[in-house]
């Protein structure tokens, strides 16, 4: 761990301001931050505490909709009553995460940036175009059971880790931004978190010294929603895949549907071919194999993940099936 | 007054522990305030240190010192001629050589952790790699036979003619299963502080047996043992991974010896994945051959695993099943295959836990093939001596084990027909295993000292590593010298007190009891002829190792366990869980219901642990452990162990000891993970020999349900 300065913002505006500074960086919860500041993966000089920002709130908007603020914990988005009954998807998301100590700190803004846990990445002995660009990927060739199958590059087989930005994703959520400026800006999450290509350091479209101040979830879709989460053992480990869906019935029909992985890309994984697949057909095995042969067309193992793929389509058409029935 | 041993009586310590009162290794903070050396690992797995920079890191604020195979001081050698691999030397920084990945380079030493740990980076090594043997499937081939395996137990073990009765057995089962590097993590990682006092060291350690801890230290340092004082009262956890020292020890001890001040270190769990014990990866071969009505006629089973070529280890995992059923043919061997990995250690369960893993699935193949039940199959194979030595048992209750067993967990339920039992969308199944693990003694001293209060205070090095020592050493006590638990007051962990046996292999409770025992039965002796001066009445009591007892040599002295499992597998995504679990054990008489059975319900956690989940990966490109660490390396969370359970059943061992105990500490590890993977196959019909067995194994051999 190298040594660094620390100060603690007292409102976004200062904050945004200190973090101009070459080499600080925000810190939240610290759940993900400080274990990888110790691994000298992070090697900021100065943190700029966040965590104490008014950001806190989870509100009702006029649209139908809710702006959950970026340091809201996630155990206070999970526990809250309005996201269980309106958006049950996210809640039993950020319940299938981390632990209830790792929830009670871990911060909406810094859950949403939180960084891979590929091994390599984590070993700063071993090759990585993520932590360090152009040296390579240890990982393609080493041991990679728990990395991409969907939109990966040569250059990075990383998954992005968060179980709650892919129930951010089947909700189109946006990212409210503050930039050192005072500007701000909203982006659709799925255009927030990039694919790896040729830069896999860069993981996201949030420019150098923008802030996370909310999310916004627009009105709730219509239809039931379910988060499925597969994993080694029953509690407290990232998903080796993970389902969102949205579906709406009518009469045997589906009338609309949302669909989106984890635990699969670089990025939450919105499958828009899957949705395709399924909107208008009847609400029966067969179109959801369907669904699922379509949302998995493009997947590619590494050989350890190569079960990934049978593994994503199996657990979209029970999550489908359970959601279908449960209309 | 009532009997104390054997009361369910909670921990002594208990409120020191939770209180925050109980000072282990790195925390005795009455010697002041002391430097911290953080370890430099190599980042290659095979090769040699060509330039060693540290001038930054010396530069770096707050360092003391840099100490690398260029300024270490001269250290004795590893010694493979003795015996005990735990006594042995263990020399750091003694060359440029690297063994393997993660070995120390460097010590940085500071003012505070953080600047250690930061100047830690600092320190450039530029390195000669040369090319390792990281795969252990590719080295089979490579295998040779030990002189002998772990605990002194012999290689091979051979009794009529193993091939032509297998070749002619009318039910064959022919199996490879495979085991994976495991490793311990007890929850106190492994630290020292050590403490000079001009050429005398205090050295605060976290180890499992003192005496031998301490002969390491004075072996390595070079230095008079009398010089040498070892405390270690508390210990948290360790899981075979203390039984010796590692490299925290020997390098806080030098530097401290260096600086003249007191250095602490502890290592990162990381750094524990490559600097402490690895149980050896596996593969191991049974053969079962039986007559149609199920009775053995042949049982072998061979056993590969990896050694370190520095420090040869072999886990003596064929040896449960010399012991275990009647067959007239058999055949056990071990062989070794060198690579370049950390040295392989005891982890909880050595030999058993591996070796029972497949031996017991492989015994749910032949009744599978037979279509018998499990439990009748074993029991039609029950020997009435010891099936290989000819002598009789001391006291073996398996059978009762098991028919308590199936009573209590309702294994008349067991699906009869493999994957026919659902619940929802889960599979559901039963399996079960049996549990055996040998009983061992070793020289143990320990002291009673009773003062004219009425106080009586026992002492032995002895460690308690979390297990309740200090609790059931009170109980013994109490009841010999005839007195209320709260006139005892036990100290532990001190390498000034007589040498016990530590705590090791399941032997602390019943070799460390029968000494005190044995002293305060001398006290009694000599109270009942004088009268207690003021400075106290002292007394001594002993017990020789087994080589010297002789009902160690005419009786099998085992403990013996069956584990009853049932497992849900999700029929969609193959995940398996546990849904509930039942250990039925024998193993003489219970010092302590409450702390043996926490032992148990541990062990047969671990079962759970390495059946399901654990699986050290091996990088084969560099020799690195790849999930090294709990947020990779996986083990239960709480979620994952729900209903579970540990029966005891009453009983006395006479051949044993006078107490009529024996060791349990790693009986609920033996056996527990093939009772879970046998319950994975009855609930799919899947079978799976390449340990741990995690979903992605089970699902190509799952239906899609469309
Ligand atoms: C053992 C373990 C298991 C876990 N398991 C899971 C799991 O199963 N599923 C899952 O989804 N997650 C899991 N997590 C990850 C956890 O969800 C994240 O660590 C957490 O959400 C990060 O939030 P934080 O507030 O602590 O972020 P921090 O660690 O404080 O910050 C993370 C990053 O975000 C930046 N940042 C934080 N807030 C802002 C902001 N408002 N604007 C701009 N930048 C910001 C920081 O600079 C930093 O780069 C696990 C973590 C651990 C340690
Ligand atoms: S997969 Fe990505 S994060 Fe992992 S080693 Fe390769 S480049 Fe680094």
């Amino acid at each position: 761990m190298r040594p660094f300065t620390y100060e603690r913002a007292i409102d976004p505006e200062a904050a945004v301001a200190a973090v101009s500074k070459a080499g600080a960086k925000f810190i939240s919860g610290g759940t993900n931050l400080l274990d990888l500041m110790k691994l000298e993966i992070e090697r900021p000089i100065h943190l700029v505490d966040i965590s104490r920002l008014p950001l806190k709130d989870i509100k009702e908007e006029p649209d139908g909709g809710m702006r959950i603020g970026a340091q809201a914990t996630n155990s206070d988005v999970a526990a809250d009553i309005r996201v269980r009954t309106r958006y049950p998807v996210l809640s039993q998301a950020l319940l299938a995460g981390a632990s209830g100590q790792l929830r009670n700190k871990a911060s909406v803004g810094g859950n949403l940036l939180q960084r891979t846990r590929c091994p390599y990445f984590y070993d700063t002995a071993a090759s990585c175009n993520k932590r360090d660009p152009s040296s390579g990927c240890a990982a393609i060739g080493g041991i990679n059971r728990g990395h991409a199958i969907l939109g990966a590059s040569d250059a990075c087989i990383a998954t992005h880790p968060s179980d709650m930005a892919v129930a951010m994703v089947v909700l189109d959520a946006e990212i409210e931004l503050l930039d050192a400026d005072r500007a701000t800006r909203r982006i659709a999450i799925g255009d927030f978190h990039r694919l790896p290509g040729t830069t896999p350091h860069i993981e996201t479209a949030l420019k150098t010294g923008e802030m996370i101040t909310g999310v916004v979830l627009p009105a709730p879709p219509e239809g039931r929603q379910f988060y499925r989460k597969v994993r080694d053992r029953a509690s407290y480990a990232f998903a080796l895949v993970s389902v969102a869906v949205v579906v709406a019935t009518e009469r045997g029909t589906i009338t609309s549907a949302r669909v989106a992985f984890g635990g699969v890309a670089h990025k939450p994984w919105r499958a828009k071919e899957a949705e395709a697949a399924l909107t208008g057909g009847t609400a029966t095995m067969a179109t959801y194999w369907a669904a699922a042969e379509a949302a998995m067309a493009g997947a590619t193992g590494r050989g350890h993940n190569d079960f990934k793929i049978e593994l994503a389509k199996r657990t979209l058409c029970r999550t489908l099936a359970h959601a279908a029935q449960e209309n | 007054m009532a009997t104390m041993t054997g009361q369910p009586i909670n921990r002594i310590d208990g409120p020191l522990k939770v209180s925050g009162k109980a000072t282990y290794a790195y925390e005795h903070w009455d010697v002041g305030e002391p430097l911290y050396g953080f370890i430099v690992g190599a980042t290659i797995g095979k090769g040699r240190i060509v330039q060693i920079d540290t001038t930054g890191a010396e530069r770096s604020p707050g360092v003391r010192m840099v100490m690398t195979y260029r300024n270490a001081p001269a250290q004795g050698p590893r010694d493979a001629s003795i015996p005990s691999q735990y006594s042995r030397a263990y020399p750091m920084l003694s060359g440029p050589d690297i063994h393997h990945y993660g070995e120390p380079v460097a010590l940085v030493v500071a003012t505070t952790y953080e600047q250690a740990r930061a100047a830690a980076s600092l320190v450039e090594v530029e390195y000669a790699v040369l090319s390792g043997h990281f795969d252990f499937a590719k080295r089979l081939d490579k295998a040779y036979a030990p002189k002998a395996v772990n605990a002194g137990l012999a290689t091979d073990s051979a009794v009529g003619n193993f091939d032509t009765a297998f070749k002619s057995a009318d039910v064959k089962i022919d199996q490879v299963y495979t085991t994976p590097y495991q490793f311990s993590q007890p929850m106190e990682p492994h630290c020292c502080l050590a403490v000079p006092n001009g050429d005398d060291l205090t050295v605060y350690v976290s180890a499992q047996i003192l005496a031998e801890a301490h002969t390491a230290i004075a072996s390595t340092l070079k230095i008079d043992p009398l010089r040498i004082r070892l405390v270690t009262p508390y210990v948290g956890g360790g899981f075979g991974s203390k039984l010796g020292i590692h490299g925290e020890t020997i390098l806080a001890a030098l530097a401290a010896r260096a600086l003249k001040e007191p250095v602490k270190i502890a290592m990162t769990r990381q750094q524990i994945f490559h600097l402490v014990s690895v149980r050896p990866a596996t593969s191991q071969r049974v053969r079962l051959g039986a007559g149609r009505d199920g009775r053995l006629v042949a049982l072998g089973h061979d056993v590969t695993m990896f050694t370190s070529p520095i420090s040869e280890y072999a886990e003596q995992s064929a040896t449960s099943a010399r012991g275990l059923y009647a067959a007239p043919n058999r055949l056990t061997r071990h062989r070794l295959t060198a690579l370049d990995l950390p040295r392989g250690e005891d982890v909880r369960a050595p030999g058993e836990a591996p070796g029972l893993h497949a031996f017991e699935s492989a015994m749910d193949e032949l009744a599978h093939a037979l279509n018998m039940d499990p439990i009748e199959l074993r029991i039609l194979n029950e020997p009435k001596v010891h099936p290989e030595e000819g002598i009789p048992f001391s006291d073996r209750r398996l059978v009762e084990c098991m028919r308590e067993g199936a009573r209590r967990f309702g294994w008349e339920r067991r699906p009869a027909k493999p994957a026919s039992v659902r619940d929802g969308r889960w599979l559901v199944g039963y399996g079960m295993a049996a549990a055996i693990r040998g009983q061992f003694q070793m020289t143990s001293k320990a002291k009673v000292r009773m003062g004219p209060d009425g106080i009586a205070v026992v002492q032995s090095d002895m460690t308690d590593i979390g297990t309740g020592t200090y609790t059931i050493v009170a109980q013994v006590a109490a009841d010999a010298l005839g007195v209320p638990l709260d006139r005892v007051r036990v100290e532990l962990g001190r390498s000034d007190y007589p040498a016990g046996a530590g705590s090791g292999g399941s032997w602390g409770a019943s070799n460390t009891c029968t000494s005190v025992h044995r002293a305060c039965m001398a006290l009694r002796e000599k109270l009942r002829i004088g009268k207690i001066p003021a400075e106290g009445m002292e007394a001594e009591g002993e017990i020789a190792a087994m080589s010297e007892e002789p009902n160690y040599k005419n009786y099998s002295i085992f403990t013996y366990g069956a584990h009853f499992a049932e497992v849900g597998v999700d029929v969609d995504t193959a995940e398996i869980r546990l849904r509930r679990m039942l250990g039925v054990f024998a193993a003489g008489r219970i010092l302590n219901a409450k702390t043996a059975r926490s032992q148990l319900i541990g062990g047969m956690t671990w079962g759970v642990s390495s059946a399901l989940l654990e699986d050290g990966t091996v990088d084969a490109r560099t020799g690195a452990f790849v999930n090294r660490d709990l947020a990779e390396y996986l083990v239960p969370v709480h979620a994952d162990i729900p209903e579970i359970d540990a029966i005891l059943l009453d009983g006395f061992d006479g051949k044993a000891n006078e107490l009529g105990a024996k060791g349990l500490g790693e009986l609920g590890n033996c056996g527990a993970n093939a009772a879970v993977a046998n319950a994975v196959f009855n609930a799919t019909g899947v079978r799976v020999r390449d340990f741990p067995i995690t979903l992605d194994k089970v699902l190509p051999a799952l239906p899609r349900e469309v």
